[in-house]
């Protein structure tokens, strides 16, 4: 199969102006100015096959939407090379804008004044759209998002969540092979996020269509994308399976503790000495949580303890979550993995 | 082509949204034309003719101008301006097509509206109140047409270039207020061309601007003969083949040291 998307060497460089301190500092600004290169994207390389779904992760700044903009044709690289779709981004725009969509989250491709459906109306005409494969595909995409009512409505009269639906049917007008989201959940309910996910996943199904996905809500990741680039700096700092991410990163597992009757710290841990287990007392919860190595057998030997020397009244078994495993790399700053 | 056909439509749509901006337009621009009768009628006193101009020709030089205007005229360069400034240009350019000839097509929309809903109730209007004399020789109508939109063209295009300067000055309104005022000057808006001292119209028949509403005016009230006024247009037209140069130029420097602002 041939990789949607191939970047070797990527790096862009912006020209940053710093001013001086107080009013001497700005006459002299007048003049000559600091300038400082500041690399956004800083020599990053990496592929994405067709029909993968890609999680592009990163803090604010990281350089994500730099890189989306680069392989979107819009800004062009200090140096590198990247071909999406076999076409040079930049070199043959028009051609290229052809084979993708695009949806950001904080910027509406709609427009303002207009009913939806004239938007999309215009933008069938934009990609040479047939009113054959207009009907055939946007009719399933219109009924799957739900947003049939909203056709006749001024896009400046949809709610967020409205709005960004008919911005992903807007997208999908010309049924493009790649698609990139630029958080496109930013800001929405937990309803129209699992609708948009859905939808996300049944595109991928049905057309093979390739998905990078930047965003800040890790859920967004973990329910749609096998794989994750994440970005630090500039950096591509890990390019590999989430579930592998995981496996390497998660501190193991917590089991919560809520007992029927008084205990204190001390005992609990006399009752499960030899055991490699860390205890922790949350007294506003009343929850005693032990940290323990992810081993099944070591678990239930922890639980079977406890339960032999105390009443229980409530018992959890927690996961490290992925965002906890992302903000601990992002601490400590080093990933080398995969 | 269609697309950009599409646009025209769609920004018609947009306008119609908004109608109620243009009738207190048509108002203003009555006053306007009220305004510059009362002052020529002042300035002709009893005299015939000022620079062979009557006062009739005039107020018609006048009211017809101010009419084209609303044809014209647009917000292009701000239009690119605002874009630019908060990153919309983004996604303008995911699209396949040419970013300035969709603005262009954008603001021949509107345009077409002006014309039909502005324009022409508004001169019907001001031909009751003003002794206006509309010419029915059909030749000049043509002239006049063909005249008005490649007038259309070359303010258009001077727009384009002001909002393509966003990208490097970041900050253009105050550039964008000067092009304003010059080319309601230079145009021969307030001042007929005929009317500036003999070196300044020697100046401006090197420059553009008198192609967007001296050349237009004149033709219809017959100031130029047939003959001038098929050389005015054909001056017109290689004013708009060479403002294609610096507009490419332009655009595609800002297309490689682009920056998005905003995220």
């Amino acid at each position: 199969m041939s990789n949607a998307i191939e970047v070797k060497n990527l790096r862009k460089e912006f020209k940053v102006y710093s001013s001086r301190k107080g009013l001497k500092g700005a006459f002299r600004d007048l003049f000559t100015r600091n300038e400082k290169i500041i690399p956004a994207v800083n020599d990053i390389n990496f592929m994405v096959k067709q029909g993968e779904m890609v999680g592009y992760i990163g803090e604010n700044g990281a350089g994500k939407s730099t890189t989306i903009k680069m392989l979107t044709g819009i800004l062009t690289p200090t140096s590198g090379h990247i071909v999406v779709n076999g076409m040079n981004p930049h070199k043959d725009r028009e051609k290229f804008v052809q084979t993708i969509g695009v949806v950001f989250g904080q910027r509406s491709q709609l427009w303002w004044d207009i009913a939806v459906q004239e938007s999309f109306r215009l933008l069938k005409k934009v990609y040479k759209v047939s009113d054959e494969q207009y009907d055939n595909h946007m009719n399933h995409v219109i009924k799957t998002l739900d947003i049939e009512p909203l056709l006749d409505k001024p896009v400046r009269k949809l709610s967020l969540g409205q709005r960004m639906r008919c911005e992903l049917a807007a997208a999908l007008i010309h049924n493009p092979p790649l698609l990139f989201l630029d958080e496109p959940t930013i800001g929405l309910d937990v309803l129209v996020k699992l609708k948009i996910r859905e939808f996300l996943k049944e595109i991928n199904e049905k057309y093979q269509t390739t998905i990078l996905l930047t965003t800040h809500d890790l859920s967004d990741i973990e329910a749609l994308c096998e794989r994750v680039i994440m970005l630090d700096e500039g950096k591509v700092i890990y390019d590999g399976a989430l579930h592998h991410l995981k496996e390497t990163w998660g501190e193991g597992k917590e089991v919560h503790f809520q007992f029927l009757e008084t205990v204190d710290l001390q005992s609990v841990k006399a009752a499960t000495a030899g055991l490699p287990v860390k205890w922790e007392h949350d007294e506003k919860e009343q929850v005693f949580i032990a940290y323990i190595e992810d081993q099944d057998e070591l678990i239930s030997q922890l639980i079977a303890q406890i339960v032999a020397a105390y009443k229980i009244k409530d018992l959890n078994i927690h996961e490290t979550s992925t965002e906890e495993i992302i903000r601990n790399i992002y601490e400590k700053g080093e990933v080398r993995l995969g | 082509m269609d697309k950009y056909l599409e646009m025209i439509r769609i920004r018609f749509l947009m306008m119609l949204a908004y109608r109620t901006n243009y009738y207190t337009g048509i108002l203003i621009y009555s006053i306007n034309i009220g305004a510059y009768y009362f002052l020529w009628s002042a300035i002709y006193g009893g005299k015939e003719q000022i620079q062979g101009l009557s006062i009739a020709q005039m107020t018609t030089y006048v009211a017809i101008s101010w009419m084209a205007r609303a044809f014209y005229f647009n917000n292009l360069d701000r239009e690119m301006a605002v874009e630019i400034m908060d990153g919309r240009v983004a996604v303008e350019l995911i699209r396949p097509y040419n970013y300035l000839v969709m603005k262009m097509m954008q603001a021949l929309g509107e345009g077409i509206f002006r014309l039909f809903l502005f324009s022409v109730p508004g001169l019907v209007i001001v031909y009751f109140i003003f002794p206006i004399h509309l010419t029915w020789d059909i030749a000049v109508w043509g002239l006049f047409a063909i005249s008005i939109l490649l007038s259309f063209f070359i303010n258009t295009q001077i727009n384009l270039l002001t909002g393509i300067t966003t990208f490097f000055l970041f900050n253009n309104s105050g550039l964008i207020r000067a092009k304003r005022v010059i080319i309601d000057l230079f145009s021969g808006l307030i001042l007929p061309i005929s009317f500036f001292p003999v070196w300044a119209q020697n100046v401006m028949n090197y420059l553009p601007f008198q192609g967007i509403s001296y050349i237009p005016s004149m033709i219809f009230t017959k100031g130029f003969t047939a003959q001038h006024a098929v050389y005015a247009i054909g001056q017109q037209f290689i004013w708009i083949l060479i403002l294609i140069v610096p507009i490419q130029l332009l655009w595609n420097l800002a297309k490689k040291q682009m920056v998005i602002q905003g995220g």
